[in-house]
């Protein structure tokens, strides 16, 4: 076990995966040489596995994404970096059009073992082009896995498995994650499946659902409300698209009050589509109305501080709401 | 009559206070709706307010040219009917007419109902609020599937909502209580014999028809004058078997009559010798006890127990007999029946009897019935609808003996002492035929009794 943070746990998972196997590449924006990313996930990899291995691209994203595709039909291993969720837009066709479809439109002859790496979420000051969720700009695009670690251990071995996977996944860091969380992390060579959201913590009064910063909310929240004789069970989504309907089916039929926590606008958040299947399969278990708490909808959060902390879900938001579910 | 405030009106956009220029009406004047009341005046506009309501002018509340911020109440006018400022403001949501406190429903169960449980917060008993009517799909499911009567269950979610952890926890009013055969020690209270047999000296029978008690649960609320007293652990035992048997046993019944001329005669004939021989009186139940035992043997079907799906057998007839005490009902068994005498049913019936009114019946005298006859003969019925003493699969109630005319071969008429045969069949195991074939097999039995019959 070593102690390291969401982002150490992400650089350790790659290099892990670049010694491994000789086919993973990775590049981006500012990703090569010494810089190693604007945050510093791929800093010493240029170093350890050479620039042909761990390089810059130019600014341009749908390139990013067109040449990972490219490189995973021809036996590579390809990471491409995104140096912000929000920069994906360019990209969307290559990802969605091409690297989704791949498998399916071939018969399964072809397909794109591609990651699509990209720091999301709010919280840094990063004003509207540095902050959003783009999560469900991919959401619901069958070919395509979406995927986010909430905790610097399933950080490492989801990556891991991303990596491994055939088929492209979209990887998203939170990037305020990055050095907030510090934890052990196993050494080993481990995987954390990326299909399968996880109980992170058990409770009997109310389930709370959510992935990313708002879960450090919900178990902050959760410790405080069990001084007040409130039980949240608290479900790390993990794996947002396709969704593990099982387990959070499961954990909304423990309590039958569900709260539904997303950093991305409260309109088409993929928490609706969660809320949609546990009304769909959970009827008749259900307590309360499904709830949620989400950012505003307003088109991102604002630079000024002040419009920043009004859009973020912060942990009174959701204990508030936690504890206005557990009583009703 | 109630008092309604007129509020100084929105005049606008960015406009938060104004002030009255003129009073268009004075205190007691009578206005209609849209009548011109008061001239306002803004740093904007000036304005007429009109009334939006039928009524007497009854007070002016603000000095005139005095800004006041937009709301603020300027005239009250009184009108016909509704409730008045003060009142409407009590009646929002937050503080409804407290209901009366709910009480204990007062049962006729001896313990004191035990509470649903509820969290610690509600200590005082609550009003219904709100949400209290409003079920959750969750709560919907688990009362039907628990059967709770939702009516009954205290919620203590918001507004009284009954949430699903009340009724996961709910608990109906239970009686605590020991799971107790039937009257084992039959010391409890005054025991005597009820009602003197009209056609036996035997120990009564009961009706037991009579004695099903309702299904608990449902809470009684006593009446004014009523009086509640807590009922015996026999009794209390009696009704749990009572309901077992009829929510667990489908009852279906059959009813035959009989002729038993030739028992009358032939127990008329005996009785004196067989009380100065034996002792002990000689009724008609022996009789019966007898036909029923024989029609046991050759329709082995009605000596069973429905266990799970099997149908058990039972090798030996136990039979069980129905004996009341003033409060309580006994079912002592004949064991090996068909090994006895007609003068030995008799003494067993009479020892059984005399053990019950003195208290002394042993446990094992209580135990493995196998079928049971009910000599309701004794009240003077005639007709009766026993219920099935489970685990058995019937049970035949011997009504009373009666002079008839009945029409004869030859066209004319004689008496005949006539009986009528009431049997009550576990329809799991046995269907009609079975039941019918079984009376059929009691009435040949009871005629192939003669006056040169021997009892012994």
């Amino acid at each position: 076990m070593a102690e390291m943070t969401y982002l150490e746990a992400i650089n350790k998972g790659i290099e892990e995966e670049m010694a491994r196997d000789e086919k993973v590449v990775i590049f981006g924006e500012d990703v090569g040489g010494v810089k190693g990313g604007v945050f510093g996930v791929t800093k010493g990899l240029a170093q350890k596995f050479g620039d042909d291995r761990c390089f810059n691209t130019p600014l341009t994203e749908g390139e990013i994404a067109g040449l990972a595709t490219g490189l995973g039909l021809v036996g590579y291993r390809p990471i491409g970096e995104f140096q912000f969720a929000d920069y994906m837009l360019p990209a969307v066709n290559q990802i969605l059009s091409e690297a989704g479809r791949m498998r399916y439109r071939t018969k399964g002859d072809w397909t794109a073992p591609v990651v699509f790496r990209a720091p999301y979420g709010g919280g840094v000051r990063g004003g509207f082009y540095h902050s959003q969720s783009t999560e469900k700009i991919f959401f619901g695009q069958p070919g395509l896995r979406i995927v986010t670690p909430s905790n610097p251990r399933d950080a490492k071995g989801m990556i891991k498995a991303a990596i491994r996977s055939d088929d492209p996944v979209i990887f998203y860091e939170h990037k305020r994650l990055y050095r907030l969380l510090k934890a052990d992390v196993p050494e080993d060579d481990y995987i954390v499946p990326i299909d399968k959201a996880k109980v992170v913590r058990e409770g009997s009064d109310i389930t709370v659902i959510g992935y990313g910063m708002v879960l450090q909310h919900a178990m902050n929240a959760a410790e405080k409300l069990a001084k007040e004789g409130i039980e949240a069970e608290v479900v790390d989504v993990r794996s947002i698209y396709p969704l593990d309907k099982e387990t959070l089916v499961e954990a909304a039929k423990k309590t039958g009050k569900v709260l539904l926590v997303t950093e991305d606008n409260k309109e088409g958040s993929v928490m609706g589509e969660i809320a949609a299947i546990i009304s769909e399969e959970a009827l008749f278990d259900l307590d309360a109305p499904i709830q949620r708490v989400a950012g505003p909808d307003v088109p991102a959060m604002g630079y000024a501080l002040p419009l920043e902390r009004e859009f973020l879900v912060n942990e009174e938001k959701v204990m508030d709401a936690m504890r206005e579910l557990a009583e009703f | 009559m109630s008092i309604k405030n007129v509020e100084m009106p929105n005049l606008g956009e960015s406009v938060t206070e104004a002030s009255v220029t003129m009073w268009l009406v004075n205190p007691g004047d009578k206005v209609s709706r849209y009548d011109p009341l008061m001239e306002v005046v803004s740093d904007k506009v000036t304005t007429e307010v009109p009334s939006d309501m039928d009524g007497v002018v009854k007070e002016l509340l603000i000095e005139l040219d005095t800004d006041v911020p937009i709301g603020t109440p300027v005239m009250t006018i009184e009108v016909e009917g509704g409730a008045s400022e003060e009142e409407s403001k009590s009646e929002e949501p937050k503080e409804e007419p407290k209901e009366e406190p709910k009480e204990e429903p007062i049962t006729a169960a001896p313990e004191p109902a035990e509470k649903p449980t509820i969290s610690a917060k509600a200590e005082a008993p609550k009003a219904k609020g709100a949400g209290a009517a409003r079920y959750s799909p969750a709560v919907m499911r688990l009362a039907q599937e628990k059967n709770i009567d939702l009516t009954e269950v205290e919620g203590t979610g918001k507004d009284g909502r009954i949430t699903r952890k009340d009724i996961m926890n709910y608990e109906p009013a239970k009686h605590v209580e020991k799971e107790m055969p039937v009257a084992v020690e039959p010391k409890e209270g005054p025991t005597k014999v009820s009602a003197e047999g009209k056609h036996v000296d035997e120990p009564t029978p009961s009706a037991p028809a009579s004695s099903k008690p309702k299904p608990s649960g449902e809470p009684i609320q006593a009446q004014h004058r009523d009086e509640v007293v807590p009922a015996t652990g026999i009794r209390k035992a009696i009704a749990k078997k009572m309901v077992q048997s009829t929510t667990e046993i489908p009852h279906a019944w059959v009813m035959v009559e009989a002729d038993v001329t030739n028992i009358v005669k032939l127990r008329n004939q005996t009785k004196e010798t067989f009380k100065t021989q034996e002792g002990i009186s000689l009724s008609y139940f022996p009789f019966f006890v007898k036909a029923v035992v024989q029609a046991l043997k050759k329709n082995p079907k009605m000596n069973t127990s429905w266990d799970n799906g099997n149908i058990i057998y039972h090798k030996d007839i136990n039979l069980s007999i129905a004996v009341t005490t003033e409060d309580n009902l006994f079912v002592p068994v004949i064991h090996n029946a068909d090994r006895y005498s007609l003068a030995g049913l008799a003494k067993e019936i009479n020892r059984l009897a005399s053990d019950v009114r003195s208290g002394h019946l042993k446990s094992e005298d209580m135990q493995g019935g196998t079928f049971t006859v009910n000599n309701t003969g004794t009240l003077g019925s005639v007709q009766s609808m026993g219920i099935i003493n489970h685990p058995q699969a019937a049970i035949l109630q011997v009504e009373s003996i009666n002079k008839r005319l009945v029409p004869t071969e030859d066209g004319g008429f004689k008496t005949a002492d006539m009986i009528n045969l009431c049997l009550s069949i576990d329809h799991r195991i046995l269907d009609g035929m079975q039941a019918g074939n079984f009376l059929k097999d009691v009435k040949e039995n009871l005629k192939r009794f003669s006056t040169d019959s021997d009892l012994y």
